[in-house]
């Protein structure tokens, strides 16, 4: 595994108590391997994301667990050791590339100081090297192109220019959160037919966090599904989109709407998410939950072996009871 | 019931006037809308689809008479809509639905004001003991409970101020709603919520839909027919089940090839190359040929016209 997560658990400390935003998430990523992270908005996928790069906002704090790159824990170091690993080991990407990329500088110049802060290169190699990676990511005319300002690209464009910066510096993982959110479709498909390929050919192991599951089923190796800062369903992409063990995974699955044929009323989980400060005890999908029974309500599940996948249900815990 | 003919909507996006001459620069106008024709059968529902930027939301807000068109016209059971929307008793019959429940609803008023102003506005019920009555028929008909009038929107889901967005929109009883991308801020989840409440409430209530979405597989659910725009203007306008089983325009065969699929079938896509011009600039003849695989020299110097529901020379010669 390169990438170690070990019971990792967030908190927020507020004026009306300590909120647990992230408690017992647990999962690996080994070198070329794409990990889908999904789940609705406020599961926590983009906060497992920010945890892993180091970067959560605080007052947000890693209250518990370990967090290890190659067998090193990253969790604990000094900011400026962490900053050593941000950029060199570890690139991100953004839901927005606009806020992602300075405005005022050229795209290449922001390229050059990525890669000479990690890299030993010269000012003309550094330059040669930026080329190369904007041509990889597939922009026309890359060497002319280098000297543009982030503005003066599309949002399709631009979103390539910060795969490019995010790349440069050969990085072994790449936390990639909602990077194809804000695009349109057939740019959609141009990124992640992109990113496919990084990881095939540069063993790249990449989390990608997104809430959209056409784009995990296309992309991901495994998917961990997230539901109030918890992982319930970890396993191989096709088990867990085709064979879900958890009833929440299956209802999520069941309520996108299809494309390929016209249905008279989607399935639909009633309810809402509960809010960090109103999580129920035992199961905390128990409420929504069509399959809820006693146990659900007072103790909780923690993932366990179901079916090829681990889920976090208890109907998987009586040997031989339906999913 | 609506009727769109030949609709044009321009912007003019110019640098100040001086600024303009000193630089010999030329107005520049942004053809948002350029010629958009359709109809709408009371009791159905039009789906207009496509990429940012194509033109659907200013059609939205051109039909419900937010923006008035810069050349063709509305009409709204037969008169022009700046006639009708003079009189309050056919604005009624029109309402809206936002992309954002977090933007289209006043954080400082409780939701029972909310959804009780449109019928305060056109005097509709004018007894405060009725007018709470009807206010918690309407919460209760979009799934919320008649208590959560005395709330406020931040104290809801984004499911939930959506539906009080639906609430409102019904509260004057219109025949005609224009729905803005409603389920695009929302989980897949609540999603599905949405749309099952919007078809139950055609079913109920005989309404007309125009639907605005960039979501195919969310399209395909609601509509009867739909029009599939790109740079501000109907490539293909077909009724629903025959876009999707046969589409012809090759912008709609790109659109459908790219969207991921969930099924896994493992097939190899072709994305579709390029990005959409912008429409300050547009290219010669068809607008996709740029990126289209089968223009030809034609389809670059011809505007293609909207014949028997699709927008293409290739399609038109037989060379699809």
């Amino acid at each position: 595994m390169l990438l170690e997560v070990k019971d990792l658990r967030v908190e927020f400390p507020t004026r009306r108590g300590v909120l647990t935003a992230l408690n017992g998430i647990s999962f690996g990523i080994a070198p070329g391997e794409v990990l889908g992270v999904v789940g609705e908005s406020g599961a926590g996928k983009s906060m497992t994301g920010a945890a892993i790069i180091g970067l959560l906002e605080p007052p947000g704090r890693i209250a518990g667990g370990e967090i290890l790159l190659e067998g090193r824990r990253i969790d604990n170091l000094p900011l400026a050791e962490m900053r050593k690993i941000r950029g060199k080991r570890i690139g991100a990407i953004f839901q927005d590339p606009l806020t992602t990329l300075n405005p005022l500088y050229t795209i290449g110049r922001q390229l050059v100081e990525t890669m000479q802060a990690h890299l030993p290169l010269s000012d003309a190699e550094a330059k040669q090297r930026a080329i190369g990676w904007l041509e990889q990511v597939g922009i026309p005319a890359a060497a002319q192109r280098i000297d543009a300002y982030p503005h003066q690209f599309s949002g399709g464009m631009r979103q390539r220019v910060v795969i490019a910066l995010a790349l440069c510096a050969e990085p072994q993982l790449i936390v990639a959160d909602e990077p194809t959110t804000a695009l349109d479709v057939s740019i959609q498909a141009q990124i992640i037919a992109l990113l496919k390929r990084l990881a095939r050919e540069q063993r790249t192991a990449i989390m990608l966090v997104t809430h959209d599951m056409g784009v995990i089923a296309e992309t991901a190796d495994r998917v961990a599904v997230m539901y109030a800062g918890r992982i319930i369903e970890i396993g191989p992409v096709r088990q867990v989109v085709k064979h879900a063990q958890h009833p929440y995974t299956a209802g999520l699955m069941a309520s996108i709407p299809p494309l390929d044929r016209k249905v008279d009323r989607l399935a639909q989980i009633d309810g809402s998410m509960p809010r960090l400060n109103a999580i129920p005890p035992g199961c905390p999908f128990s409420p929504r939950c069509p399959h809820v029974f006693e146990r659900c309500r007072v103790s909780r599940p923690e993932l366990m072996p179901a079916g090829e996948t681990l889920a976090a249900c208890w109907l998987h815990d009586k040997p031989g009871a339906p999913a | 019931m609506i009727v769109a003919k030949d609709l044009a909507r321009h912007f003019d996006v110019s640098k100040p006037w001086l600024q303009r001459t000193l630089a010999r620069e030329p107005r520049r106008i942004l053809r948002a809308v350029d010629g958009v024709t359709f109809d709408i059968p009371k009791g159905t529902t039009l789906s207009l689809v496509g990429e940012s930027g194509c033109g659907k939301s200013t059609v939205a807000r051109l039909v419900v008479g937010l923006y008035r068109p810069t050349s063709g016209e509305v009409l709204f059971e037969g008169r022009d809509l700046s006639a009708a929307r003079a009189s309050p008793e056919q604005r009624r019959r029109m309402q809206m639905i936002f992309q954002d429940p977090y933007a289209s609803l006043n954080p400082r008023w409780r939701v029972h004001d909310i959804v009780a102003e449109p019928i305060r506005a056109f005097g509709l019920v004018p007894d405060p003991a009725q007018q709470r009555e009807r206010v918690a028929e309407l919460l209760r008909q979009v799934g919320l409970s008649p208590l959560d009038g005395g709330k406020y929107p931040h104290e809801f889901s984004g499911g939930q101020r959506q539906r009080i967005s639906i609430a409102r929109a019904l509260s004057s009883n219109p025949e005609f709603l224009v729905c803005d991308e409603p389920t695009s801020a929302l989980d897949v989840s609540v999603q599905a919520q949405i749309l099952n409440l919007m078809k139950q409430l055609q079913r109920d209530l005989g309404l007309t839909f125009l639907f605005i979405s960039h979501n195919l597989a969310v399209v395909r659910q609601v509509s009867d027919r739909i029009g599939v725009m790109y740079l501000g203007r109907i490539v293909e306008l077909a009724e629903s089940e025959s876009l999707f089983t046969r589409p012809r325009h090759p912008y709609t065969r790109a659109l459908m090839e790219a969207i991921p699929d969930l099924e896994m079938t493992g097939r190899s896509r072709t994305p579709v190359g390029g990005e959409v011009p912008s429409p300050i600039s547009p290219p010669s003849g068809c607008p996709f040929h740029p990126r289209c695989p089968l223009a030809n020299d034609r389809c670059r110097a011809e505007m293609p016209a909207l014949l028997d529901g699709v927008a293409c020379h290739a399609v038109q010669e037989g060379r699809d």
